[in-house]
């Protein structure tokens, strides 16, 4: 296979419609005869709905229908749940794993500000909204846990009461001999971390259109999700009909950075409304319901050791960890695995104990949200690195150049599970060459001699480092179909849904190749699941290791095909015929060439005589990934501080990154771009603030602060290539890695900015106001 | 969010207006430029029965210099004041390159900001240091309102529910006036967490006039009188600035919220008054008059 596109910056083919605005939304799709729903949404984080009255709405003029749990009780099942630990990892690991499943209507306790409990069905979205304000709630409010420790005390009220507890994960694991490790060891550093809780805020909300076909039993659902075969999943036990009736169709979206990958009532209430009334029905969520209806993310807290050799070795690492989940373990273990998982990251660290609680709380539900674990637990290690440093004297630059594992020791086996169940063997990399080129890149010596001739002027900057390792790209599979027409141009449908991601540029650039045919000719379809039987979805970093090996796999047959037809018709051998350029050739002879459109043609049966082959230019295939592969990078942030009111300016970001063999450099540019912005949104501006009775304090974008163009560094990205043996492309996930590190890059960079302090960031967002009064509490301790 | 539902009338003339706010009172809200009142309503916070729309008024759209004063009808846009003041009076145009976002100051008219009274924005603060006057009219006639009694409390002034501001009077700096202007925001264009505005005349090398706006740091925006006062007639320098800063925050009652605590606008507040006079005082020219 020609490598005509693979690895060339092609012009990502979507966006002229975007940039022209003919981009179709979910909220684009309007059909005739169309309802509006609307929702109550529980004013309460926890409380008992005494009763619900609901006349004055159904006699509001436009309205349908209004439904409560008790109207809709036969189709209230429990929605999706995820995140079983799968066999490999269940044997390694004890855990003690508690999931409630929650339903699409609440039926008499609300458990956090934000669930539904109730859908008014009307002729428009104002009047569905009117009779929403009519609907009358008797409530019993009920003392609710907002705090993640206290919710893992005894005493705690119960987010949900059978548990008898609050915990919904919990569990220990080790390597090596970790105290053994830290009684040798000549220093421990300790600290505490917090991670905020902060989201993906996609600038499209969610959004459902669902068309019950009456005639044929079928349901068409629109669905701005990133995950279109996990709906149809869902609505197949719902709606109790098998997958061929079910088509869900994600069109184009707005972003959705995992916050689009979980499950959600709406996804299901949705098409219930329009089978129950036979017309179809759109939602649209709203900025308002996104803040509490959307899944939340992060929320962490480490309580971190670091022991060491005088020379900066580190030889052990204990963490207890909190995870705040919110009211339902939606996702089992995958976000206090992933944590686990990728606590060690770049180091060489061969002792290891955690101890795991993830707690629910009267709180919007989490999920994964890019990164999906790995920027808490990074901004813990790489936190407690440069303590560590600090206490020892060494620079940030050095203590990592001593601990970062070197090529030579790859593939680097740490004696446990990935979150896969399969064996944590980092597969390629160089961790000290991403140190070096970080490093190179922003011209760390200077900066470090101008660091101090600045403060002797009174300007505070400060570098800031963080390295990571990261698992991508997560199995089993994504499915692809090809299929040739009879123009010869080609199709490749996956279950990878693109939320921005620029599949319709990297895939077609790979089917391409792998077909021998111009990239103008290959159209991408993602997430419908009428275009390809079974699919997975696009999240954790998977689609271009996952959808690229089968669309590789699925061409390669295709591309047989073809040439047995081409040969048959050339009368040569097919190990003679090859595929360029969308021709049909016998090698070494271009006067044979044929159009790939002769070949397809002459392969269709007419009245004279059969083809000359079947025209079954078609293939799926469901590639199987052995385990993850293992991305890296290292980010060094630039920073100044304003003493004087405690302003932080990124005034430079550098990523050295590997995601192995890059397809495009101009997507992979612009994925690490968008992942740092979200990361500096970690660093400095963004979180979800709760007040104690569980009222969600940040509602709308005014107070729920997302970094803009305005608040972001230049960011310059090196490319390092360690191809990954686990695919045939040699690629590694790159989706998330950009929003990893920035947290603690940010935070160590501040922190070395006013090391004549000695101020010590514990938690983000680092804001102006609680960066100053931490400058002013160091100045006033002797 | 879609608004609850509302009557709308749209006026033409400004007695039109009058009538309509003196038959609805406060059950009607007045839409300008909409880029405070729109998300209010869109959010079912502002459940008015009414909403005046002047956006048709077109006597109220203007914007005009006369003798050293602005004057500012009630629909012109703040990017209308922003680009007039662009090379004539920096002082302006720096404060209205903070309002919000180029699209907001597009929509958002300078008069809609002052009646809006948020005590963290730029243009109420910039009305009161230039000592303005805004004209308004009510069923009981025209009246003008000097900006020091304009703001009473965080969104809320002393205009009456019949009266609709027609127009606003901007006293200009003097030629050679020196200007210092600083906030801290969360980003570019939020409210300011802090804001300070300082304008300084000097005659004989003695400070002659001086005006220092601070807001955010309290219910409405607020002249720093006490570092006015040990200002007046003093030759600039570091130390005075430093000198007056710390009088600066006396007074100041700010309130924590999300985004920063009291003690932080009452800390901050001094610092930026330092700066804003430390960038006045190099700005300044004596006054030739």
């Amino acid at each position: 296979m020609g490598a005509k596109y693979f690895g060339a910056a092609v012009k990502r083919r979507e966006d002229p419609r975007f940039l022209r605005g003919e981009a179709r939304y979910v909220d684009d799709v309007k059909l005739s005869g169309m309802l509006h729903a609307a929702f109550l949404r529980s004013p309460h984080a926890h409380a008992r709905i005494a009763s619900i009255n609901a006349d004055a709405a159904r006699a509001m003029p436009g309205v349908v229908r209004v439904f409560t749990f008790r109207d809709l009780e036969r189709w209230m099942k429990p929605l999706p749940l995820f995140g079983a630990p799968p066999p490999g990892l269940a044997a390694a690991i004890r855990f003690e794993i508690r999931q409630a499943a929650q339903h699409a209507l609440v039926r008499d306790r609300a458990r956090y500000v934000g669930e539904i409990v109730a859908m008014v069905v009307a002729d428009s979205r104002y009047r569905a909204e009117d009779a929403v304000d009519r609907i009358d709630v008797e409530w019993e409010p009920l003392t609710p846990v907002v705090d993640m420790r206290a919710a893992a005390q005894p005493a705690s009220p119960l987010v949900h009461e059978d548990w008898g507890s609050n915990l919904a994960i919990g569990f220990t694991h080790g390597i090596g001999d970790v105290d053994r490790a830290f009684a040798a060891a000549d220093v421990v550093m300790r600290e505490t971390f917090l991670i905020q809780r902060y989201v993906g805020m996609p600038l499209e909300g969610r959004g459902v259109v669902a068309a019950w076909d009456r005639r044929d039993g079928s349901l068409t659902t629109w669905n701005s999700t990133q995950v279109s075969h996990f709906v149809q999943q869902g609505l197949t036990l719902a709606l109790d009909l098998p997958p061929h009736k079910i088509r869900v169709i994600a069109p184009d979206l707005g972003g959705g950075f995992g916050t689009k990958a979980s499950g959600y009532p709406e996804d299901t209430l949705v098409p219930i409304a329009s089978v129950v009334l036979g017309r179809p029905v759109k939602w649209v969520e709203d900025r308002r319901e996104h803040m509490m209806g959307a899944a939340h993310a992060r929320h962490q807290i480490h309580e971190i050791e670091l022991a060491a050799r005088r020379d900066g070795t580190i030889v052990g690492l204990r963490d207890r960890i909190w995870l705040d989940l919110g009211a339902y373990n939606v996702w089992g273990v995958v976000l206090p695995y992933n944590t686990v998982a990728h606590l060690i990251g770049p180091h060489r660290i061969r002792n290891m104990r955690v101890d795991v609680q993830a707690v629910v709380t009267h709180k919007t539900p989490n999920a994964p949200y890019r990164g999906a674990g790995r920027p808490e637990t990074v901004f813990a290690m790489d936190r407690a690195v440069d303590c560590l440093a600090r206490q020892l004297g060494l620079d940030a630059a050095d203590i990592r150049r001593k601990n970062y594992i070197r090529a030579d020791e790859m593939p680097f086996d740490f004696g446990m599970p990935y979150r896969d169940g399969n064996p944590l063997v980092y597969d390629t990399g160089d961790f000290p060459a991403a140190l070096e080129a970080a490093l190179n890149a922003a011209g760390y010596a200077e900066l470090r001699r101008d660091q101090k001739r600045l403060r002797d002027a009174g300007v505070y900057r400060g570098i800031g480092l963080s390295g990571y390792v990261e698992g991508t790209a997560i199995g089993p599979f994504e499915g692809v179909t090809v299929k040739v027409d009879l123009a010869g141009h080609v199709t490749v449908a996956t279950g990878a849904v693109n939320s921005g991601q620029g599949h319709e540029t990297s895939f077609a650039q790979v089917a391409a190749d792998a077909l021998g045919v111009p990239i103008d000719w290959v159209t991408v379809i993602g997430g419908d699941t009428a275009a390809v039987p079974f699919g997975v979805g696009t999240f954790a970093s998977r689609s271009a290791v996952t959808a690229g090996s089968s669309i590789v796999d699925a061409a390669a047959q295709v591309k047989e095909k073809l040439v047995r037809a081409a040969a048959s018709l050339l009368e040569a051998a097919p190990a003679d015929v090859d595929i360029d350029d969308g021709q049909a050739l016998v090698r070494g002879a271009p006067g044979s060439a044929i159009p790939l459109a002769k070949v397809v043609q002459a392969s269709i049966p007419t009245f004279a005589k059969p083809g000359v082959a079947s025209p079954d230019f078609e293939a799926s295939a469901y590639h199987h990934v052995p385990t993850v592969t293992y991305a890296s990078a290292v980010h060094l942030a630039h920073v100044e501080v304003d003493v004087g009111t405690g302003h932080v300016r990124l005034l430079r970001y550098v990523v050295a990154h590997d995601c192995g063999k890059v397809i495009n450099p101009t997507i992979v540019e612009g994925q690490v771009h968008g992942g740092v912005a979200q990361g500096v949104g970690g660093a400095l501006f963004e979180e979800m603030v709760y007040d104690d009775q569980g009222q969600l304090l940040t509602g709308t974008l005014m107070d729920y602060l997302v970094p803009t163009a305005a608040e972001l560094p230049p960011i310059e990205t090196v490319h390092l290539e360690y191809p990954s043996p686990r695919n045939p492309l040699g690629v590694k996930g790159l989706g998330e890695g950009g929003a990893i590190s920035p947290p603690a890059a940010i935070a160590n960079a501040i922190e070395d900015a006013l090391s004549p302090f000695g101020v010590r960031i514990r938690e983000t967002p680092v804001s102006p106001s609680r960066l100053l009064a931490l400058i002013d509490s160091a100045r006033s301790s002797p | 969010m879609k608004p609850p539902p509302f009557e709308y009338v749209d006026p033409r003339t400004v007695d039109d207006v009058v009538a309509a706010l003196h038959q609805h009172g406060d059950d009607a809200k007045v839409l300008a430029g909409g880029q405070s009142l729109m998300p209010m309503l869109n959010m079912r916070l502002a459940r008015p029965a009414v909403v005046i729309d002047i956006n048709r008024v077109t006597e109220l759209d203007h914007l005009e210099e006369e003798n050293g004063v602005l004057r500012v009808g009630a629909l012109a846009r703040q990017r209308a004041l922003e680009r007039w003041a662009a090379g004539r009076v920096p002082l302006i145009a720096a404060a209205l390159r903070l309002v919000g976002h180029v699209a907001i100051r597009n929509r958002g008219t300078v008069v809609g900001s002052l009646t809006h009274a948020d005590p963290a924005a730029e243009l109420p603060a910039l009305f009161v240091c230039l000592d303005g006057v805004a004209r308004v009219r009510g069923s009981a006639g025209v009246r003008d309102v000097r900006a020091a009694d304009l703001f009473v409390g965080p969104l809320t002034t002393s205009l009456g529910s019949d009266e609709l501001m027609i127009e606003t009077r901007w006293p200009l700096p003097r030629a050679g006036a020196g200007w210092g202007f600083h906030e801290v925001a969360r980003r570019h264009g939020d409210f300011a967490l802090v804001g300070v505005l300082a304008l300084v005349t000097l005659a004989a090398g003695r400070i002659h006039d001086v005006r220092i706006s601070i807001f955010g740091a309290g219910p409405t925006p607020a002249r720093a009188r006490a570092a006015e006062q040990r200002l007046a007639g003093a030759a600039p320098g570091a130390a005075l600035a430093r000198d007056a800063a710390a009088l600066a925050g006396e007074g100041l009652t700010p309130d924590a919220d999300l985004h920063a605590s009291a003690a932080y606008r009452k800390s901050v507040a001094r610092t930026l008054t330092e700066r804003a006079l430390t960038d006045a005082f190099a700005r300044v020219k004596e006054d030739r008059g």
